[in-house]
């Protein structure tokens, strides 16, 4: 009856019509607003497009990126060769293998919880109990093998599941009462805090035995230089195999896909990056197995938060709860699932740094490691306002606080300028998320 | 037009605590169709929406699928039907490209990771066939202009191959050039054989795309009309009530027996 009103014309209904603006309107302009020639190259992708170009398309990407406030880790990249740079022509033993390899190793605890803090981060919230988790799961490995003799591996077992009760119980809290995750994690700071003193006990001091399976995940060093050599490949060579894939993939199925210049140009920075660092390492004592157990970790959740539907969904819950909502999503399981993998990875961290200064004491997990693991986070380029950053935040973050440390000691600088240099540079990396934020959104609103 | 309408409300009604929000409304969409829902702020459209869209039942009355009673007590029920709503606040996630926001919730999977390229290849292929265009399917949300975030929530609710679908207000946030987009969008939807509910404040709006256009008024239908046989200046009157009266009754039945 009515479907052919608007098709044949109708000098009655077309005079109501015709005075409507949008008439006036070129018909089919959905894209209007874009400059692209639509009609020849319907919906390509013009990054892949100018990519084709070599280092001028990276220069107009680069550009691209800058002016629409997608900078992802570009500043902490900048950053890191700025103080490497500084460091090292103030006093060469920065750069030295020794110190390098040292390093590798020591950002490992504050990493792993760095990485925990990143997860959090992506639903736009925050854990202030990761260092007294950290702490306490520390405190239950230290207690049960050493005090109570139990099995190293059983030993260690708890300690990762106490932590992820600890983020479970959290969780709950948050995602099921509605308590503000800020005031949850603020109450756990203390409350587990107070749980490691008491586990601790009257001494107050575990010391490890240096042989325990903690111990030697931290101190084990592959003195091969194959062993580097063979990660620099297999990681180089995992890259490749999956850009060539997903490049066929996408060729296949007729989408964009990066050109082969492209992925030849991607495999060869990564290639030199990962040869120059196992290059390093050998140069002193080789590969350490807490660096691989962190890249591993890294690189698995990511993983995770890239490619699995879980990981969409923390990104969408960091983006618009109410569209996460609407899509059918779980609201009350992300949000428990990612407070216990923060604290799963805040046990993680702690056994690491529990090894680095072989006990558990009622010191660990307080100071500022609290403050360095969400900085870290934040510096590495995740953004506290949630949906946006990635898990390699947690390492580039990591060195950025490690390098300052190192080299300020070197420098024999007190803790005083250490800790002022780093706050400025937290400082300086959450007003590139903010001014980032807030460029995007003009750029939404065209 | 053969045969029932995909969508029949008959009968509907709704009260929330002392508020009578819907009474005995009736309403059909057919297939190809544009019906706009028309009505001043509070004459219960958003409710008649959410009731169709599953989000709360009615009390009385039966919502019709294609002929048969059918119950719609979850928005998945409504989705399942073939009822796809795009809420007024789009509820798109910014930080998630276009791609990622399509397939929200229902993401294509390959051996358990998502299927990226599959996807991406569908949500050109449905881009294309409603004739959008967007600078990529690989830009995150909040790098697009209003009117082409509207157009991206509207492909979104297309995704499950819907049959009838709700707009709640899609113009009301957008200038006049992003409205034009919008509004070619709608005719492409009838044009492909769907049944669309419009929902506008905006006179002009209706006017160029609705086929028939259904006023509420305190919850109560108050007129059916054609648009090719109504001046604007009736659906006001019958919109802010001053033609609360036979020649409107008389109307709206006629449309009615139409059918
Ligand atoms: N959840 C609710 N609880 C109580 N009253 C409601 C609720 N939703 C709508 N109403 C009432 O129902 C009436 C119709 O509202 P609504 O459907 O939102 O109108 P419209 O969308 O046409 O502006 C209003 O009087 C409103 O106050
Ligand atoms: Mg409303």
């Amino acid at each position: 009856m009515s479907d052919d009103g608007n098709n044949t014309p109708q000098p009655g209904n077309g005079s109501r019509r015709n005075p409507l603006p949008e008439d006036a309107m070129p018909k089919g302009g959905v894209n209007a607003p874009v400059p692209v020639a639509a009609e020849a190259t319907p919906a390509v992708d013009p990054r892949l497009i100018i990519r084709q170009e070599g280092v001028k398309g990276y220069l107009g990407e680069f550009r691209r990126r800058v002016s629409s406030g997608e900078l992802g880790s570009l500043p902490v990249v900048l950053a890191l060769i700025v103080i490497w740079a500084v460091f090292g022509s103030l006093n060469s033993t920065f750069l030295s293998a020794q110190n390098l390899s040292n390093l590798s190793q020591q950002i490992v605890g504050t990493g792993m919880i760095a990485i925990g803090v990143v997860f959090v981060l992506l639903l736009g919230e925050i854990d202030l109990s990761v260092g007294s988790v950290s702490g306490l799961c520390a405190a239950i490995f230290a207690v049960m093998n050493v005090t109570h003799g139990v099995n190293e591996w059983v030993a260690l077992l708890s300690a990762v599941a106490g932590g992820a009760v600890v983020g479970l119980i959290q969780g709950l809290f948050f995602a099921k009462i509605g308590v503000p995750a800020f005031v949850v994690t603020l109450a756990g700071f203390l409350f587990w805090n107070g749980l490691m003193l008491q586990i601790l006990g009257a001494s107050g001091t575990v010391n490890l035995s240096g042989h325990d399976i903690v111990s030697r995940l931290y101190t084990t060093i592959y003195g091969q230089a194959i062993a580097a050599y063979a990660l620099a490949a297999v990681g180089v060579l995992l890259f490749l195999g999956a850009a060539l894939l997903d490049a066929g993939r996408r060729r296949n199925a007729g989408v964009p896909y990066r050109p082969a210049s492209d992925i030849a140009l991607r495999t060869i920075v990564l290639a030199v990056l990962a040869f120059l660092a196992a290059y390093t390492l050998n140069q002193y004592k080789g590969l350490p197995l807490a660096l691989l157990i962190f890249l591993i970790f890294i690189v698995v959740l990511d993983f995770v938060l890239r490619r699995t539907g879980y990981g969409r969904q923390i990104f969408a819950l960091g983006g618009n709860i109410e569209g996460a909502r609407r899509a059918g999503i779980n609201i009350s399981w992300i949000r428990i699932s990612v407070f216990m993998i923060c604290s799963t990875m805040a046990a993680v961290g702690g056994l690491f740094l529990a090894a680095q200064i072989q006990s558990a004491s009622q010191t660990s997990g307080g100071g500022n490691l609290l403050m360095n693991a969400i900085a870290a986070a934040v510096i590495g380029g995740t953004s506290l306002f949630g949906g946006r950053g990635n898990t390699w935040s947690a390492l580039l973050g990591a060195l950025v606080i490690g390098s300052i440390q190192s080299g300020m000691n070197i420098q024999g600088l007190s803790n005083a300028i250490q800790f002022m240099i780093t706050g400025a540079v937290l400082l300086a990396a959450v007003v590139i998320d903010s001014l980032s934020r807030r460029t995007q959104r003009a750029a939404g609103r065209a | 037009m053969t045969g029932s309408p995909v969508l029949a409300l008959r009968g509907v009604s709704k009260r929330f605590g002392a508020v009578q929000a819907l009474t005995d409304i009736e309403l059909e969409v057919n297939a190809g169709e544009v019906v706009a829902l028309v009505g001043d702020n509070g004459a219960g459209k958003s409710t008649l929406v959410k009731a169709v869209a599953g989000v709360n039942q009615p009390d009385e009355g039966v919502i019709e699928w294609e002929g048969r009673p059918v119950a719609i007590h979850r928005p998945q029920d409504a989705q399942h039907l073939g009822v796809a709503t795009v809420y007024q606040d789009l509820a798109l996630c910014d930080n998630l490209d276009v791609v990622g926001n399509l397939f929200l919730g229902r993401e294509l999977m390959r051996f358990g990771v998502l299927d990226e390229v599959r996807m991406e290849k569908r949500s050109r292929t449905l881009l294309d066939t409603l004739s959008i265009r967007i600078p990529s399917v690989r830009i995150p949300i909040a790098s697009l202009s209003g009117g082409q975030r509207q157009v991206v929530a509207i492909a979104r609710s297309l995704i499950g191959s819907p049959k009838i679908v709700i707009l709640d207000e899609p113009t009301a946030a957008l200038g006049v050039e992003q409205t034009a987009q919008v509004l070619d969008l709608v005719e492409r939807l009838r044009d492909q054989g769907l049944g669309v509910i419009l929902i506008s404040h905006n006179m002009a709006d209706v006017m160029a795309v609705a086929d028939r256009i259904a006023v509420l008024r305190l919850g109560r239908n108050n007129g059916f009309f054609d648009r090719r046989s109504t001046s604007q200046e009736e659906i006001i009157s019958a919109i802010t009530g001053a033609t609360d009266n036979a020649v409107t009754r008389r109307q709206a039945r006629g449309t009615e027996g139409d059918l």
